[in-house]
């Protein structure tokens, strides 16, 4: 069933820059979806329309039901640096008013799932990039999100740090059945993760082509898992 | 070591120069009334030790006063700003205006203004002039650099505009402010001094008005004496300024930490 369809969305931006044109797909719950394209392509606009964050100028964005609860990961990890680890996860929690006991207790276990459970008072500059991003998902996670909407998250990472990093975004995903609609350039990270890759054109930003990956896929010696890494990369060839 | 130096080395500095400058007025017959030796000041100071302490205590608590009455309006006009950019753009030229006309020239307006009978709350409200706009200026800047991409995270999550203020926008404006503090709080001192001097005598009890009598009496170590109460009084109120601000940023601001490398 999907969760969210999206009916030719057109932004233009106030410079007359022309973000997005057309741009149609929807995403089933429990579904993980990466939006993959070169720079500048209207990724991360189409992902602020869909948060609510902006207002398309034309189009439709339709949920199935009420608004799930979101979390949105940024490129940059965004944290508060005068707070510790802890009080930068409860912050969507904290912004509930919900009890600090409860709020605590909800976060410590958010940390302890990112693999934070000994860092819940360091600060931000007190952490690598990795962990920072890892206090990051674990903010996204503290709501309880049914929808997690992630901008490009892994870019600034190292590549052991970043396919740490999918791995543990995939099992938390599936354990909680988090949807998520993940904004990427990288082939590989959007082929090791995604159900159903977007593919989008240059500006402004539309589907190109849609490519739907066999479950078995998620091991990166796998044959199926180069097969799949070839059909993403044509695909975005002839996208370009 | 490097600690030990930083302090010896300067002190070493100080006292050579007070040994030369004792020696070169010994030796060249320089007049008390044109340049007193290090040993008269010090004497002056110690003679008029209660009257320069009870001035000093006059000047530092209109500095202080000023300094409260800068602070609340400089943030709450900042604040006000960051909530409305209408108001900001209506305002904040007044506010060059109030910061680019010298003070010199306004205090005498407000001593008449004010009056003569509430001598210390003019002296107060001119130095309060003189330290409000670097907290508005740079407090204003300090809300507005918060992280957009926080700012829509909080929006995000449904915080409200005082939310978004009180959890994100204060403390990142907190180091701008702390900032503004240090260099307001010297010139509030700044402020009540020429107040002092434009207020002149019979009013204010100042540490400026006791140079300005000590100056027509031509008894220049006395001047001497509180000028050197003056530079410790803008000392301390910078120190004590340097030290609220390590007291709140060295657990995470980029100030205040040691270079990894």
């Amino acid at each position: 069933m999907s969760l969210l369809t999206l009916s030719n969305v057109a932004k233009r931006f106030d410079n007359g820059t022309e973000a997005l044109a057309g741009l149609s797909f929807h995403v089933a719950e429990g579904e993980f979806v990466s939006l993959l394209g070169p720079s500048g392509c209207g990724k991360s606009t189409a992902l602020r329309l869909i948060a609510g964050l902006i207002a398309p100028d034309s189009g439709a964005i339709a949920w199935a039901g009420p608004r799930p609860e979101l979390g949105f990961v940024f490129q940059e990890p965004t944290l508060m640096p005068w707070a510790d680890a802890l009080t930068n996860a409860r912050l969507p929690l904290d912004l509930k008013n919900m009890s600090r006991a409860e709020a605590d207790g909800r976060t410590q276990a958010a940390l302890a799932r990112m693999g934070l459970k000994d860092f819940a008072r360091a600060y931000p500059r007190e952490l690598s990039g990795g962990m920072k991003m890892r206090v990051s998902i674990a903010r996204a996670l503290a709501a309880g999100p049914k929808l997690l909407l992630m901008d490009e998250p892994f870019a600034a990472l190292d590549e052991p740090t970043r396919e740490a990093l999918n791995d543990d975004l995939l099992r938390l995903a599936r354990e909680d059945r988090i949807t998520v609609i993940f904004v990427t350039h990288s082939v590989m990270e959007a082929s090791y993760l995604s159900d159903r890759v977007l593919v989008m054109s240059p500006r402004p930003g539309r589907i190109k082509s849609e490519i739907t990956l066999p479950p078995g896929a998620r091991d990166r010696l796998s044959i199926s898992f180069s097969e799949g890494l070839r059909r993403v990369t044509s695909a975005l060839q002839e996208a370009a | 070591m490097t600690r030990l130096l930083n302090i010896l080395l300067p002190l070493a500095l100080g006292l050579s120069l007070l040994m030369a400058w004792e020696g070169i007025v010994a030796a060249r017959h320089i007049p008390p009334y044109v340049l007193p030796a290090p040993s008269a000041i010090a004497h002056a100071l110690a003679n008029n030790f209660s009257t320069l302490l009870l001035s000093l205590l006059s000047t530092l608590t209109v500095t202080l006063e000023g300094f409260a009455a800068a602070w609340i309006a400089g943030v709450g006009t900042a604040i006000a700003f960051s909530q409305s950019r209408m108001l900001e753009r209506t305002l904040y030229p007044y506010a060059v205006v109030l910061q680019v006309t010298p003070v010199v020239a306004i205090a005498p307006l407000i001593l008449i203004w004010v009056g003569f009978d509430h001598i210390n709350a003019a002296l107060a409200l001119i130095a309060a002039l003189v330290a409000f706009f670097p907290i508005l200026s740079n407090t204003t800047l300090g809300l507005k650099s918060a992280d957009f991409n926080l700012v829509d995270l909080m929006r995000l999550y449904g915080a409200s505009r005082w939310q978004i203020l009180w959890r994100l926008r204060l403390p990142t404006a907190l180091p701008h402010l702390l900032g503004a503090m240090k260099i307001a709080g010297g010139l509030s001192l700044i402020g009540a001094v020429v107040a002092e001097f434009v207020a002149g005598s019979g009013t204010a009890t100042g540490l400026a008005w006791r140079i300005v009598e000590a100056g027509n009496r031509l008894e220049i170590a006395t001047m001497f004496a509180a000028l050197l109460l003056l530079g410790l009084l803008g000392i301390a109120i910078f120190a004590a300024f340097s030290l609220l601000e390590w007291a709140l940023l060295h657990r995470w601001h980029e100030s205040a930490l040691k270079q990894q490398i």
